[in-house]
Formats: structure tokens, C-alpha cells, sequence
């Protein structure tokens, strides 16, 4: 263990040229698990893959090994993307290409591993292989990268992501980790740093698309005594899991960022502000920092350059608007996380006073990439302006959701057919959900709109942070609206009164619309009809007035289904009915003559008394007493209730 | 009682000494472990970190109501996890909130009176694909129904009242 760590320092991280000598690479190979004796078996082992029970298919592979096979190697690797596949588990056999098997629930191991073990492969789970140079392929089964889900990525950023071990530092040296920070320290100046990141074109990934390399000049350049760099990892978008992913994945490259960061803006601190929640990725990420640590990647005069680096975690105490810039470094100082006015921006007065930069992870992620294989490598990737790949976390309605990378410049729609592989249940495509809480909504129409900071700027799409959630025809746009604004109006700071007052009225109003009209007076209906009359006045003066960018985008969702689907508002206000019958308040329920059988399951259920009736005669739902709740809809065996 | 009480209270000691320097940027920090190691702040806590501080009780106590994570009373034996995420809001996660709501009788963020209960609303944890998704102590349910709640709660609530 300490000769490797010996080896890994001393021959691969300090050498000066490009190439290493054979004999390294050897021992490389081999840290690399490319050049093995004996079979590998490897399992996903990110959140998504716990969930779907990968731990329990992890000792069910352990007890089967141990009793069938002992020379085998298990392996725990990150998450590879697509979550309706795990648990995923990779075996790869000695100078074979490797196979990978979806859903390997506990029961399905000893059957699938038998059947590798002794050459006959079950069909039914497999997904594909994953060739590589030297090995042996599979006849008639198929390649890995041609499946339309990976077809269509450009995984570059999620290159490590499901193919290592996140816990294991030497595994992502020997994957050319850690060179581009230790070339940087010790032949780079800060300036020179900034200046491969400038000339890169990199954007900051965290919705805004600020210029990353002008970011840190801009905090390189304040004159002061110490400087701090930030890594927002405090994704709370519900929807978006990107970043969490990333950092159970490839937890290494974070940290390498966060060191070619903190030298190229000269800051001796760095703080990871991580979500509340995500114990496991945290675990990780320390992990991996202490181990950094321990190689001397990091604390006092790294690798005899001088530099000195200290990275910490804290934890966010849970506030959707600490994911501001200003309001996150409140928190940081130990008060309330309330945004401040801007100008001075944090890049010169931030943590305490002093500069900082802060970046969201996977800004960080790319930085390292950068760094590697130079700025002209990147500038090849991606459109013009947007240089690079964007990573989305695809849910919802979509046949297959999970972690995704896509070259700036891929249409939504392709996003949406071929990655997601459309719809589920062959129900209809209704629109899709970017830039999380705060974001907008892009229809069928505008599908053929590209991923790219200035045409979706132009089409007055945010980017966001990467949640991307496809909706389908089953859902009321009215009710999700009504969720986001419910989901602001509980994370408001109540700092500013246009976003403490503005998104409680809203809800009022949104709430109104859907509420059951039967017990209304001339007065409420009267109000209710005002109130919506003001939702876009009030939506105005919150974009126009608001401190910070919470109270600025909140009322996007709404003023975005409002412009895409103005006709299911109007149905809600003044037909008062709900097209996807989502909507509990305004749905009714009458109960088929010919089908009821009079069994008075519905009757007895009803929670208040509105079904009337005899035994074995058809029954009858008084309207006005009915609060749609449709219990008696979920207990009728004979489908003699319809919903309208 | 008076026992652990006073354990207690000699915790906190131990883990308000590692914080030395005793700067404002720790409150938060120190409210957490705390947190984490006793469950909730109890009055007696708050008091205790002010003194240590040299911050008043009222702003401590309003910096820990401004976070979500900070609570005041202690958790149910049983705590669950509910995710109301875009994805799993879609798949009908506010109908299970409800269901919960109803058969627990509490709020989100409350105890129950017997102590067996407590829930909270997450915005997402990341089982996009297997929503609705709720955690009991840790542990996930993936695909939740609402007609499955009532069972899982009487039986919930049978375990921890025959152990």
C-alpha cells in the first residue's frame, strides 16, 4: 500500500513528460483493473442504486463469490446514468470486454452469475458490452455506446462516473487524475491559471452562465491577504440530482477542481457547501479529501511548491435561497441566510469580508479537464459561445430517467426521444420542465431549441442547474404551477416584501382557482375573479422589484404556463373544470345506472355521507355535498363511477 | 430522568469545547452537532451555546427557526422521510402526504403525542425514477401507493409498541 502510494506520487504525479515509461504503465493497468487474473465484478452504489437495493445485491454477490468463485474481485464504482437500470452490476471476465446486467435485484445473482461463469449468458437482463482496446468481444451483443442512450451523449464531464472506485484515490491517479493540479502548481502562475480557464470559454454551470475565468481574475485581482473560494454544492431543486450523482461518482475530480480553483485565484481556503441530505455523497467527498490529504495533495507546501490548501465541509441547515451567492455566504458567517444587495459582488467582498469566487460543482468538474487536455480541446466541444457539455438529471413521465451529459448544441428533442426514449405508457408529450423551481416550461413546438446559454436566453428559457423533468398529458399544469409557487412561497427568506408578499398571493390565487366552487358566494367568486385578473401584475412587480434572484425568477413557472397553456388556466377559471382531473376540487363523479350492482362499498366509504341509495339498487352522488376526494372512484370493483 | 439530564448536558460540554475559538460563523456548525448528537436544541441548549458565544438566546433562537433543520422538540422513534420532488410530485406524492397526514394525525415537523411519529417533507432524494418515495428510518420505500399507508403504519406502530 505505501510502495503504491510511493510509486504513484513519485513516478506518475511529478513525472515531467507526457508520455510514462511502459514499465509504469503496466503498473498502472493493473491499479486500473485492466489487466486482471481473475474476473471483476463491479456494482453501482450511488443513492438511485441503494434505493433500487444494489447493498443487498452487493452480499448476495459476496456470498456467491466466496463460495463459488473466491478469486474474484468486487468492486463498488458510482453510478453510471441511467437509473432505471439499477441496480447495475459489470462483470468482466480476464481479457474479455465487460458485460453489463440491469435490475440485478438479490434473487436474480446466483442464476446470472452462474450462467457467466459457466458461458451462457442470460439474454433477458443484459444491456451491453463495453469494448476496449486488447480485450476480447462478445459475438452478438452489442456495443454499450450504441444504445440510444449513450448514443446521443457526450459523456465527458461523467467520463469517470460508474467506471471507478470512488473511494479509491490511486484508481483515479492512475486514470491521469491529479497531474493537470500538480502541473499547474508547480510550472503555472495564478494568472496563467486564469488564463487557460479564460481562453477555454468555460460558463458557469449554475444557471447564470457568467464567464468562469473572468470570475476569478476579477477575485484574483482584488488586492488582499487571504481570498476564499467557495464550491456550492447545495443543489435543493426538487427534481434535480446532478450534482449529488457527480460527487458519489467521482468524488476525486471535485476535489481536484476545487484545488486548481483555490491556486488559480490564490486562495489557501476552500469550503464545500453541501446539501442536507445527502449524507452518503458527503461521506464521499471527506473520504476523498482526507486521502488527498494523506498523498499530500493537499494541506501545507504541496508537492515542495509552496502552496498551501485546506478544504472543508459544512453542511447547509436547510434554506432553499442559501443556494445564493449572498445569502450563502450569511450562512457561512453564522447568521441568517438572507441575500444582500449586490454591488459588492463576492469576487471583491465576500466570506468575511475578503474575495471569494464561488462555483457550483460542475463548473469544478470541468475545470480539471481543462487543465488536462488544454483549452483549445474544449473549445472544440459544444457550440461557439457555450463551449462544453451540460449535465441534466432527467425525470419524470420520460421512459428512462438519470444522469445525462449533452453536448451544448443538442436539441431538446433529441434529449427527449432518444435519450429519455419518449414517453411512458405511450401517453402524450407535454412539456419539459428546465431550470428547476424557478425555470420555464419548453412545448412541443419549441423541441427543436438547443442546449446553449444565448438561444435559450433568447427564448426566455433559464438553463438552471441541470433538472430537466418531462411532463406528460396526465399532469395540470395549473396544480404543478400551484406547486412551485406553494414550494417559494414556503422558502422566501421574507427579507424583501414583492417576493414575502408577492408569492403568498399568488398561492392565494392559484389556490382559489382550484378550490370547489359549490359552497361559493357572489362576493368570493367575485374576489376570485379579481384575484386572477392581478396574478400577471403581481407577477411583474416581483420580476421587477424583488432583492435577489429568488423573488426575480419565482413567478417564471407560472408566467411560462401561462404563455404555453393559457387555454387550461381559462378551463380552470371559467368552465371550472380540470382537463387531467387532477385537480381534486374540481372534479365530479356520477355513478353509472346500468353498471351500478348497489353492493354500498362506495356508501359506507364516503367520508362525507354523499353517496345515497338502497341496497342492490343503483346508487347516486349528491354533487353539492361531494368534496372529490374519489375514494368511492378506488372502491368501486364494478367501474360503474366515472370522473368528469 | 434526572439522569439523563444531566448526561446530556455534559455531552454538550464535550462538544461546545472542540469548538475553542468560539467565533459567530460556528453557531451554526455547533447548533447541527448538537442536533445530530441529542435529536433536538432544548431550551437549556440554546442557553448554553449563548453564553458560549457571548449571543443573545433570541438571536440563536431566531437564526435556528430561520433553518429548516433545527427543531425544538424531540423526533418520533419513527421518522419518515417524505420526498415531494418535481418527479415524484408527479407521481402523486402530495395524495401520500396526505394519507400520512391523515393516519398520523400530525403535521410535518411535529411529534405525535405517543412519541412514535414524526414526519418531514424533503425536496428531493435523488430516486427520481421510483417515486413516490418515502425513507422510515433510513430505510426506503420505493413506489409508495396511498392505500399502502394504513398498513404501514399499524404495523409500524405495532413494532415499536411490542418491543
Amino acid at each position: 500500500m505505501e510502495d503504491l502510494k510511493k510509486f504513484l506520487t513519485g513516478k506518475v504525479l511529478l513525472s515531467e513528460s507526457d508520455t510514462l515509461p511502459e514499465a509504469t504503465e503496466k503498473v498502472l493497468r493493473q491499479v486500473r483493473r485492466e489487466k486482471t487474473d481473475n474476473a471483476v465484478i463491479s456494482i453501482s452504489s450511488g443513492t438511485s442504486s441503494i434505493i433500487a437495493g444494489s447493498e443487498k445485491t452487493w452480499s448476495a454477490v459476496r456470498s456467491y463469490i466466496d463460495y463459488n468463485e473466491p478469486g474474484t474481485e468486487l468492486v463498488k464504482v458510482g453510478c453510471t446514468g441511467p437509473s432505471n437500470f439499477e441496480p447495475l452490476l459489470c462483470i468482466q471476465l480476464p481479457g474479455k470486454n465487460k458485460l453489463y446486467f440491469r435490475n440485478i435485484t438479490e434473487e436474480k445473482v446466483d442464476p446470472l452469475l452462474n450462467g457467466v461463469f459457466h458461458n451462457d449468458i442470460n439474454k433477458d437482463d443484459l444491456v451491453g458490452q463495453l469494448g476496449n482496446k486488447g480485450f476480447e468481444l462478445w459475438p452478438g451483443i452489442p456495443f454499450l455506446e450504441e444504445l440510444s442512450f449513450f448514443a446521443s451523449q457526450k459523456r465527458v464531464v461523467l467520463s469517470n462516473c460508474g467506471c471507478y472506485d470512488p473511494e479509491n484515490i490511486d484508481e483515479y491517479i492512475a486514470r491521469g487524475g491529479y497531474s493537470a493540479y500538480i502541473k499547474a502548481i508547480r510550472h503555472y502562475t495564478y494568472e496563467e491559471v486564469c488564463d487557460i480557464i479564460e481562453r477555454s470559454g468555460l460558463r458557469g454551470r449554475s444557471g447564470g452562465g457568467y464567464p468562469t475565468g473572468l470570475k476569478w481574475k476579477q477575485a484574483l485581482n482584488t488586492a488582499s491577504a487571504s481570498r476564499y473560494l467557495v464550491c456550492n454544492a447545495k443543489e435543493s431543486d426538487p427534481g434535480a440530482f446532478t450534482d449529488r450523482t457527480m460527487l458519489e461518482s467521482d468524488p476525486h475530480r471535485l476535489v481536484e477542481g476545487i484545488a486548481i480553483a483555490s491556486y488559480a485565484i490564490g486562495a489557501s481556503n476552500a469550503i464545500v457547501f453541501f446539501r442536507r441530505g445527502s449524507e452518503h455523497a458527503r461521506q464521499r467527498l471527506q473520504k476523498a479529501i482526507d486521502s488527498a490529504l494523506d498523498y499530500g495533495l493537499l494541506g501545507h507546501n504541496i508537492f515542495s511548491s509552496g502552496y498551501k490548501l485546506h478544504i472543508t465541509i459544512r453542511k447547509e441547515p436547510g434554506a432553499f435561497v442559501c443556494g445564493e451567492e449572498t445569502a450563502l455566504i450569511s450562512t457561512l458567517e453564522g447568521k441568517r441566510g438572507m441575500p444582500q444587495l449586490k454591488p459588492p459582488y463576492p469576487t471583491s467582498a465576500g466570506l468575511f469580508g475578503k474575495p471569494t469566487v464561488i462555483n457550483n460543482v460542475e463548473t469544478l468538474m470541468n475545470v480539471p479537464l481543462i487543465m488536462q487536455n488544454g483549452p483549445e480541446w474544449y473549445r472544440t466541444i459544444g457550440t461557439r459561445n457555450s463551449p462544453g457539455t451540460k449535465v441534466f438529471a432527467v425525470a419524470g413521465k420520460g421512459r428512462l430517467s438519470g444522469v445525462i451529459e449533452v453536448e451544448m448544441g443538442t436539441s431538446f428533442r433529441t434529449i427527449l426521444e432518444e435519450i429519455a426514449d419518449g414517453i411512458r405508457e405511450g401517453k402524450k408529450f407535454k412539456a419539459i420542465q428546465v431550470g428547476g423551481v424557478s425555470g420555464s416550461f419548453i412545448t412541443a413546438e419549441s423541441l427543436e431549441m438547443v442546449v446553449d446559454y444565448d438561444v435559450m436566453k433568447e427564448n426566455g428559457v433559464g438553463m438552471g442547474a441541470g433538472g430537466f423533468v418531462i411532463i406528460d398529458e396526465d399532469t395540470c399544469m395549473v396544480d404543478l404551477v400551484r406547486y412551485y409557487m406553494e414550494f417559494m412561497r414556503n422558502e422566501s427568506c421574507g427579507k424583501c416584501i414583492p417576493c414575502r408578499e408577492g408569492t403568498g398571493r399568488m398561492l392565494e390565487i392559484l389556490e382559489s382557482v382550484i378550490r370547489k366552487p359549490t359552497d361559493e358566494d357572489a362576493g368570493t367568486t367575485l374576489e376570485r375573479f379579481k384575484g386572477v385578473m392581478q396574478l400577471e401584475t403581481i407577477a411583474s412587480v416581483m420580476k421587477d422589484t424583488s432583492l435577489c434572484g429568488l423573488g426575480q425568477t419565482a413567478p417564471n413557472p407560472f408566467l411560462s404556463a401561462l404563455k404555453n397553456f393559457r387555454e387550461e388556466f381559462e378551463e380552470h377559471i371559467f368552465d371550472r373544470k380540470c382537463r387531467a382531473n387532477i385537480c381534486r376540487g374540481l372534479r365530479t363523479f356520477h355513478i353509472d345506472v346500468d353498471k351500478c350492482t348497489g353492493c354500498t362499498a362506495c356508501a359506507s366509504k364516503c367520508p362525507v355521507n354523499a353517496i345515497y341509495g338502497t341496497r342492490l339498487q343503483p346508487f347516486f352522488i349528491v354533487e353539492e355535498k361531494c368534496i372529490g376526494c374519489g375514494i368511492c372512484y378506488d372502491i368501486c370493483k364494478f367501474s360503474a363511477i366515472t370522473v368528469k | 430522568m434526572y439522569n439523563i439530564l444531566f448526561l446530556m448536558s455534559s455531552d454538550i460540554e464535550t462538544i461546545i469545547k472542540r469548538y475553542k475559538s468560539g467565533r459567530r460563523e460556528d453557531l451554526i456548525p455547533l447548533l447541527q452537532e448538537i442536533q445530530d448528537d441529542c435529536g433536538y436544541l432544548s431550551e437549556e441548549v440554546i442557553v448554553k451555546v449563548g453564553g458560549f458565544l457571548g449571543l443573545s438566546t433570541t438571536k440563536i433562537y431566531g437564526l435556528a427557526t430561520f433553518y429548516d433543520q433545527f427543531r425544538f422538540f424531540p423526533s418520533g422513534k419513527i421518522q419518515i422521510t417524505i420526498c415531494n420532488g418535481t418527479s415524484c410530485f408527479l407521481n402523486g406524492s402530495q395524495s401520500v402526504i396526505s394519507k400520512i397526514r391523515e393516519e398520523t394525525g400530525i403535521l410535518p415537523g411535529q411529534t405525535s403525542r405517543d412519541g412514535i411519529f414524526s414526519y418531514e417533507i424533503v425536496t428531493c432524494m435523488g430516486g427520481c425514477n421510483n417515486g413516490p418515495l418515502i425513507t422510515v428510518n433510513g430505510e426506503y420505500y420505493p413506489h409508495v401507493k396511498p392505500e399502502q399507508i394504513p398498513e404501514l403504519i399499524k404495523k409500524l406502530r405495532y413494532v415499536i409498541e411490542n418491543d
